[in-house]
């Protein structure tokens, strides 16, 4: 699924089917999902039928139609939202599914293969993938190597390598092998896969309730409940006082009261969440992983590619004494010429023009056993690399070893790696490879910070070099010389100290740590295993997304909070339309509390009724874009939130019922 | 001197006593581990076993001795005509007026629907209901112990029969001596001789009822009981002789509820928490004070057409020797914390003066009962963490605990049953023959009567509008059963939502948590008590208190 | 099980400590240190006889006493009581009416202090304000045949602020003042 340009909310291609499944939603058995929506349905069904007999028994038919008309309107709205939120996943998914639909694999039997639809490959099946085929079911590669396009899941057309063995031999389906061929053995179940969960993410039907929307549902179940005993019991109070009040109005305050902004907004945050999420092109298995990247504590991050560049840098020459500087350069370089990596080219860019490699020399490649390399250049061996193992090379003076060592010390102890350079039996100096800490990582750790949230660096380096990149790079800790057996002791270190622990990985050796995180995300180019372990895949292979990560997990649970505080808030300006209009029958000196000055008691209830309904759509934006989120502290964002959503909620209300009343009096409805 | 000083005076000087109070309270309730105090070893040989209970023990424990309580308490008002210590020879209580009566004091309420100089017994006033006050306020005192160990992380929430002791010995004992006896220098009476008949100058006879008064009284107030030894109250110049008298007795209203917050704080190692709750609840009496004095400065209202001078304000139902601020003063005091005693006459409060104490009792959390008033407030606690907590991003904790779906339901389940009980029993009141023939005031002041009936039963607060004529057996009944509810849902589901928060694992804080200790958290807390506590009752103090003021003519 | 077998010990001794130790110490103290309060401050005359307590207001309706501020329980020391009539009840507008025709009359020039015409919480305030008693200062020098000045000097000597100077007003004890009228402004022998 490639990345996607905001659509607007009032596209017409969304607005048509979600204003259909505003109307099929209501439906008792999906409005029950929402127990407030449900009660308001229910209220509204109740008006509609006192409504009837008003028509037939005679009464203000006109104003309680229309409280009619908004009871139901309100539900409608509060349907239309969740449809609008479900139908930005749908049009992807449907995408999807086509892929999915064509799907066939080449099934291998002994020594032929016989071509089945993906639907009857069954875990441990064996496919062959030919160029050009599309991979029919997730799997591991059992042999061979491809490059593949994954743009189908990931957007990202540029074709990576799937090889078997190692760390990326995890296929997907629906992605395209476009060179050479692989053999996988399939590794999950029909219907279990990566594309259909894909599916089912991006469509919103897998949607679980979350631990904390859950618990936002029973406290609003509770004010409806208390609100229903407030409304409930006023009957009675009349009766006290001599009079009496009309249902459809108490129907009227019931619905002005009871938390239906929020309740309608509900699902549609939680679904624009793990959309945020997905346009950001990350997959979350459960809305419960969403919700507790907002909870992060401490984030592991891997050194490489995360915090510094992927590659090593040249910055320095370093000639033993007695050393001119052109010779170590000129000999680095020379040693450097056959060097394709990415260390190699930046040490030739450092060292600057020269000759290219005389005639009749030869390159001297590296290798992981030798670790060195260089340029045959007749009998003269011009070698670079690990300083242990250049140093193995020749029995050098003992005297040049010895301030070689010194020296890489000092390069060690300052962050960097040393490469030693030594040309025939002569030790000519070191290079300083630097890890490059990538630019604005520091602010953003310090962002983090602020937020509360401490980053622990990982690494194979050494204590020494960890410590100094660490402190360049602005991390809370690090941990050095790492194996997969520390993190997850780290992990559990953290876990056992109260925090919540996030981290990345793509090795089938990270996928334990993945699964004890709180938040694990696997990179898609990762093994199976590790895909399986963590509760997100990130599909552009891009760890630094954490941070933003953590973002949307506040974000999702920001929004919902707010929405709530406004909710609640709006309350005190409906009673002050409502009560007053209800009221001054039995007690005309309350007519004092119609502090808008409300044109009449009928004019008060309806203007009350239709800020409440028209408030849903208007907040829609909102919910599917989630409140303004920047990294703060939380006593800040709790400021912000409170003056904004609290006092605005309290005050907003006011003006719009005002403003309605204005135009439902001078309009004449009431 | 003007309204202020007297209130700073008393509001102020009760706060600053409220904290070494407080501390001390953490030293006798809840010495630290390894370093019982000398009292523990003679509690463990009192109360027989010692051991750290989970929370339903410790809360089936509670509930049985309250059962005790009810018990001893109701076979001796049901005897008293045959039981010694009855010198004006009071005879037989009607069933209901028991089963309200113990009711009423066994949870800390202290509904009067009696005048004790008329119907009890000394034995009855002693041995029932001073007893009761003493155990009631201590098994208030030792709920929040426990709730408060539980917050704080501990593996037990201690033992209720070691910590109902600790609190009547060495909390309430202590300090009911002391102002005791400063209350009989400041003139109160204190004796077991029968009434005293006296020959008037103008030659008639009159009969002086009196008693224990000084004892009775001071435990009515520190352990916000509040039931009176004279029906009315401390309005009877023999239950408060002077403004001296009048104004320790405020002071010993709020001190230990007060302390009850500090207390919270040190156990559970948060006393800048501490002092943000602290705040909040100052803030809100300092409001509903402000205007209960406001209010109450204007005339009554039905000498309008009247030469009656007006600059005393309102005098009716109250005593001149109390000075002028105390009536309204002592009115919200007593129904911010839940004690129910009165210093003037509720009924013939000035309207919207008369919301002020209804307020106090739907919130019933701004200091509330000893104990008990914590504990609700730690309600209100859950649900603003809980909204807040989501404002900042996280899933909502408290003290490193999460805030879920369960904590969420309980709390609300307590808010739910406290507007259930004060507008249901309303509503049937009101509505039918049960209370229309028993108000005696025509329109919303009638109305008012029976809310204020039933808020002061739900919030155990037990003053009342006394004007009701609730010594019927549907109205001894009815707030019986709503006193009982009253007591207990509001202990037992906070004690359900600690056991819930102990069994899960804990976190850390940090700048991302939302902080409970700064005026955000303050300011978002007192919201949450507007909202979720005073907006369940706007329509009820619209048909009563507001209607009743914007129809003065 | 044990749970009520631990709860009735605690019960007993909480009721031996909280109830029989703290009254017994309360009671002590008060007998022998504050005895006349402790009984109920009753007022004895010069026979011995009790007469009243000085904190219980009782009946004055002769003119030459002062009168206290009415009742809702008519005095009844042994079941005190207030209206608790709401305050805009027109019963209160009734009984203020009927006590200012008692009192002469009242003017908006020279209103009736309000405390003459409310009942106290328990019916039993033995106090006045000042206002209360200069205002009827004449009606008793009047019957008594005795200068208005005298009884407004005995009325400002007997005023007091009840809480020191936490209180504005100045209240008098109805009881002791007419106690003091009687012995040193006694009405002519048999004026009735």
């Amino acid at each position: 699924m490639a990345r996607q340009p905001t659509q607007s909310i009032f596209d017409t291609e969304l607005l048509a089917p979600a204003l259909r499944q505003s109307v099929v939603k209501l439906h008792p058995r999906i409005l029950v999902r929402n127990p407030v929506m449900f009660t308001t349905g229910a209220a509204a069904l109740l008006a509609t039928v006192l409504l009837v007999r008003t028509a037939v028994s005679g009464g203000d038919f006109l104003f309680e139609v229309q409280i009619v008309f908004w009871l139901w309107l309100t539900v409608l709205f509060g349907n239309f939202a969740e449809a609008l939120a479900e139908g930005r996943g749908k049009a992807q998914a449907a995408a999807l599914r086509s892929t999915k639909a064509e799907l066939r694999g080449k099934r291998i039997k002994g020594d032929s293969h016989q071509n089945v639809p993906a639907s009857e490959l069954r875990k441990g099946d064996i496919v062959l993938v030919e160029t050009g085929d599309l991979i029919p079911a997730d799997g591991e590669v059992i042999l061979g190597v491809a490059s593949v396009n994954e743009a189908a899941i990931t957007g990202e057309s540029a074709p990576v390598i799937r090889e078997a063995g190692g760390d990326r031999s995890a296929v997907t389906a629906g992605t395209r092998v476009i060179s050479d061929w692989i053999k996988v053995k399939v590794t999950a179940e029909p219907g279990t896969g990566f594309l259909d969960r894909m599916i089912a993410l991006v469509e919103g039907a897998s949607r679980a309730k979350t631990p904390n929307e859950i618990a936002l549902t029973v406290l609003l179940t509770g004010l409806t409940l208390i609100f229903l005993v407030a409304v409930g019991t006023l009957p009675a109070f009349a009766a006290y006082a001599g009079g009496s009040l009309a249902v459809p109005v108490l129907i009227a305050l019931f619905v002005a009261l009871i938390p239906t902004t929020i309740s309608a907004l509900l699902s549609a945050i939680g679904i624009a969440g793990m959309d945020r999420l997905i346009r950001f092109n990350v997959l979350a298995k459960s809305g419960r992983a969403v919700e507790a990247a907002g909870d992060i504590d401490t984030l592991l991050l891997d050194k490489t590619g995360t915090i510094t560049l992927g590659d090593r840098q040249a910055t320095e020459f370093l000639p033993l004494s007695g050393i001119r500087d052109a010779e170590l350069i000129e000999a680095a370089r020379l040693s450097s010429l056959g060097d394709e990596t990415p260390e190699g080219r930046s040490i030739i860019e450092l060292a600057g023009q020269g000759e290219a490699a005389p005639d009749g020399s030869a390159v001297v490649g590296f290798t992981a056993q030798t670790r060195v390399s260089g340029l045959d250049i007749g009998d003269r061996k011009v070698r670079k690399g690990a300083v242990d193992a250049v140093l193995k090379l020749h029995a050098f003076e003992a005297a040049a070893v010895r301030e070689m060592k010194s020296l890489t010390d000092r390069i060690a102890r300052a962050g960097g790696t040393p490469l030693a350079v030594a040309d025939g039996t002569r030790l000519l100096g070191a290079i300083h490879l630097k890890d490059i800490v990538k630019s604005g990582i520091k602010e953003r750790f310090a962002e983090l910070r602020r937020m509360g949230i401490r980053t622990v660096m990982i690494t194979g380096d050494n204590p020494l070099t960890a410590a100094a990149i660490a402190a360049e790079a602005g991390v809370d800790d690090f941990l050095a010389e790492a194996t997969p057996e520390d993190k997850l002791e780290l992990i559990r270190k953290e876990q056992a100290g109260g925090k919540l622990v996030a981290m990345c990985g793509d090795g089938t050796n990270d996928a334990p740590a993945l699964a004890q995180s709180d938040v694990g995300v696997a990179m898609n180019t990762g093994t199976q295993a590790a895909r399986e372990a963590g509760n997100m895949v990130d599909l552009d292979n891009n760890p630094t997304k954490l941070i933003e990560i953590v973002g949307i997990g506040k974000q999702l649970l920001m929004t919902r909070g707010a929405l709530t505080t406004f909710s609640i808030s709006n309350d005190v300006a409906k009673y002050f339309a409502i009560l007053p209009a209800i009221f001054v029958t039995l007690y005309p000196g309350l007519g004092a509390l119609n502090v808008m000055g409300l044109a009449s008691p009928e004019s008060a209830i309806l203007s009350a009724l239709v800020f409440n309904a028209i408030i849903i759509p208007l907040l829609v934006p909102l919910a599917l874009r989630g409140v303004t989120y920047r990294p703060q502290s939380a006593a800040r964002q709790l400021i912000q939130n409170l003056g904004i959503y609290g006092l605005g909620g309290l005050i907003a209300p006011f003006v719009g019922i005002k403003l309605i009343d204005i135009a439902v009096s001078g309009l004449g409805l009431a | 001197m003007d309204h202020a000083t007297v209130i700073l005076f008393i509001v102020g000087g009760t706060a600053l006593l409220s904290l070494p109070l407080g501390a001390y309270m953490k030293w006798a309730m809840d010495p630290a581990p390894g370093q019982a105090n000398r009292w523990t070893a003679l509690f463990q040989t009192i109360g027989g076993a010692s051991a750290d209970q989970n929370w339903k023990r410790y809360l089936v424990t509670l509930l049985v001795f309250n059962a005790l309580m009810f018990t001893v308490t109701f076979v001796i008002l049901a005897t008293q005509q045959w039981l010694p210590l009855n010198p004006d020879e009071r005879g037989a209580l009607d069933p209901t007026l028991v089963f309200n009566t113990a009711a009423s004091f066994t949870t800390n309420t202290n509904l009067q629907h009696y005048a004790g100089e008329v119907s009890m017994s000394y034995l009855s006033q002693l041995a029932g209901l001073m007893w009761l006050q003493f155990v009631s306020a201590a098994t208030g005192i030792a709920a929040l112990t426990a709730l408060a160990r539980g917050i704080a992380g501990r593996p037990g929430l201690g033992n209720f029969l070691m910590d109902v002791q600790r609190a009547s010995f060495l909390v309430l004992l202590p300090l009911a001596v002391v102002v005791a006896l400063l209350m009989v220098l400041g003139g109160m009476p204190m004796t077991l001789q029968g009434s005293a008949v006296a020959t008037t100058l103008e030659g008639a006879m009159q009969t002086i009822a009196r008693g224990p008064v000084a004892a009775f009284l001071t435990i009515k107030q520190l352990g916000t009981n509040g039931g009176g030894f004279f029906g009315p109250n401390a309005t009877h110049p023999l239950e408060n002789p002077t403004f001296w008298t009048n104004a320790l007795a405020m002071v010993a209203i709020i001190l230990i509820p007060m302390a009850c917050v500090w207390m919270f704080g040190r156990i559970v190692g948060r006393q800048r928490h501490a002092a943000v709750i602290f705040t909040v609840m100052t803030a809100f009496i300092l409001v509903k004070i402000a205007g209960a004095v406001i209010f109450e400065s204007a005339p009554t209202p039905a000498f309008a057409e009247l030469a009656v001078s007006e600059e005393t304000g309102n005098l009716e139902g109250k005593e001149l020797r109390l000075g002028a601020t105390t009536g309204p003063l002592w009115a919200v005091l007593t129904t911010a914390t839940s004690n129910g005693s009165v210093g003037a006459m509720h009924d013939s409060l000035n309207p919207l003066t008369g919301l002020m104490p209804m307020a106090g009792m739907w919130l019933n959390a701004t200091f509330g009962g000893v104990g008990v008033g914590m504990i609700n407030m730690f309600l209100y606690i859950v649900v603003a963490v809980f909204v807040a907590g989501m404002m900042v991003g996280r899933t909502p904790e408290y003290l490193g605990h999460k805030i879920e779906a369960k904590e969420v339901r309980f709390a609300i389940l307590a808010l739910f049953a406290h507007a259930v009980l004060i507008l249901g029993g309303t509503a049937l009141f009101a509505a039918t023959a049960l209370g229309q023939t028993t108000v005696q005031d025509p329109g919303a002041h009638g109305f008012s009567e029976i809310l204020y009936e039933f808020t002061s039963a739900a919030a155990n607060n037990g003053s009342g509008f006394e004007g009701l004529g609730d010594g019927t057996g549907p109205w001894n009944i009815a707030t019986g059963l709503v006193m009982l509810l009253g007591r207990y849902l509001p202990i037992i589901l906070p004690f359900a939502i600690v056991g819930s928060l102990m069994a899960k694992r804990r976190t850390t804080e940090s700048a991302g948590t939302l902080g409970v200790e700064d005026a955000t958290f303050g300011t978002m807390l007192g919201l949450t008590v507007v909202i979720f506590g005073a907006l369940t009752f706007l329509p009820a103090a619209a048909l009563g208190p507001l209607a009743e003021h914007f129809s003065l003519p | 099980m044990s749970d009520f077998i631990s709860g009735l010990r605690v019960a007993a001794a909480t009721m031996v400590l909280c109830v029989g130790g703290y009254t017994a110490i309360i009671l002590g103290f008060a007998q022998v240190v504050t005895p006349a309060t402790a009984n109920g401050s009753l007022v004895t005359n010069g026979d011995g006889k009790i007469v009243g307590s000085r904190l219980i207001a009782q009946a004055f309706t002769s003119p030459q006493y002062f009168w206290p501020r009415p009742s809702a329980v008519d005095y009844d020391a042994a079941g005190a009581g207030g209206s608790n009539l709401s305050p805009a009840n027109p019963e209160l507008t009734e009984r203020a009416a009927a006590l200012i025709a008692a009192y002469g009359g009242a003017t908006e020039e020279r209103p009736i202090p309000a405390d003459l015409v409310t009942a106290s919480g328990a019916g039993l305030d033995p106090h006045i304000s000042l206002e209360g008693a200069l205002f009827q200062v004449a009606r008793v020098a009047r019957a008594r045949g005795v200068e208005p000045s005298a009884v407004t000097t005995l009325v400002r000597n007997m005023a007091y602020a009840p809480g020191a100077f936490f209180t504005d007003g100045r209240i008098v004890n109805v009881l002791e003042l007419n106690l003091a009228l009687d012995a040193e402004l006694a009405a002519p022998a048999d004026s009735d």
